[in-house]
């Protein structure tokens, strides 16, 4: 997640962690880590990186950063595939969840 | 490659879903694509999103989702077909460079046979196949994220968004840094070098090169062996 400053909106850090911000702290399937209360409706990314183990890594002559995801645990959390959204050549948005009903083959290729 | 066995077993209830991992976007896939003429979704992961999600570290990778969205086979090499030059004798007037490449990439272990048998079997008898992993395999198979790792997918998407900012100069640090922490993702490399030069050659911005780094792990070790039990 590139990010021009460390504080967020909790929407935008779920849409591109999979990490929903709930009173009970940040949550992703069954797993919620606490965090500490916050006065504002913003995130402050650092304190969230810090608990939920995530490197945030800075450029600083462009003062971006970029945050990774959640180390120490695994890839995957869970054997639900996420629900991935990706544009077609044409710019359009598909979502692998309207294939459920289906078996699916994702195949990961490369030009290069 | 893929339409083909699309239109096999789409009958019987499989979808395939193409995504190209390609910081160049559509423009870098658009080619590919057009003489291939899919029937199903291909899409255009630009910033590497599907890597990081899934834990590829090279392509072509396959993973399997069921009719529930349940992941039963992790991402695995996935060939659809033994490619046509490695049965070919290499041309007697290709210089001394491509020669070599060509006999490194012959080298490499593909198993296309393997893999697309467990795909018929897995679209026949679905969960009953063995092929369908249990959800503890499955996430064995993935395994967990070290601190170095998440730190290279980091390192990786900035030095892409640098890249597409035009700021060459800056990405290069971080695709650096992201090969440094995650040695075995071949994805970061391959992209990064393919950037500075479209042969994937060596260049002096980069330690490594295509050629040199399979020939120091030895080419029959680029894509880890299939378990298919």
């Amino acid at each position: 997640m590139i990010l021009e400053q460390l504080q967020v909106a909790p929407d935008d850090f779920e849409q591109r962690t999979g990490w929903s911000i709930k009173p009970q702290g940040a949550c992703k399937g069954e797993m919620c880590v606490p965090l500490p209360p916050r006065k504002d409706v913003l995130l402050d990314v650092r304190v969230v990186a810090d608990r939920l183990g995530m490197p945030l890594v800075a450029d600083e002559p462009t003062g971006l950063w970029s945050l990774g995801p959640e180390a120490s645990g695994q890839v995957l959390t869970s054997v639900e595939a996420p629900d991935l959204a990706l544009p077609d050549l044409d710019g359009r948005v598909f979502h692998l969840r309207s294939l459920r009903g289906s078996k699916v083959l994702l195949l990961a290729w490369a030009s290069w | 490659m893929w339409q083909e066995l699309r239109t096999e077993l789409h009958p019987a209830g499989l979808e395939i879903v193409t995504v190209a991992l390609d910081t160049g976007g559509a423009e870098a896939a658009r080619p590919w694509i057009e003489a291939a003429k899919p029937e199903h979704p291909a899409l255009i992961d630009q910033a590497h999103v599907v890597d990081e999600m899934f834990g590829i570290v090279n392509v072509p990778s396959g993973v399997w989702i069921d009719e529930e969205g349940i992941i039963v086979r992790p991402p695995e090499t996935a060939f659809p077909e033994r490619t046509r030059f490695r049965d070919r004798p290499i041309p007697t007037d290709a210089p001394p460079g491509l020669r070599h490449r060509l006999e490194l990439a012959k080298g490499i272990r593909v198993e296309p046979e393997k893999y697309i048998a467990a795909l018929r079997d897995w679209v026949a008898h679905g969960s009953a196949s063995r092929y369908a992993l249990s959800p503890d395999e499955v996430l064995r198979r993935v395994g967990p994220r070290p601190m170095d790792a998440a730190t290279a997918a980091a390192e990786f998407e900035l030095g892409q968004h640098l890249y597409r900012l035009g700021r060459t100069d800056l990405a290069v640090g971080h695709f650096r840094q992201a090969h440094r922490l995650q040695p075995d993702n071949w994805t970061y490399r391959r992209q990064a070098w393919t950037l500075a030069d479209p042969d994937q050659g060596p260049t002096d911005i980069y330690d490594s090169d295509w050629v040199r780094d399979v020939e120091r792990i030895g080419p029959e070790h680029y894509y880890a062996p299939l378990e298919m039990g």
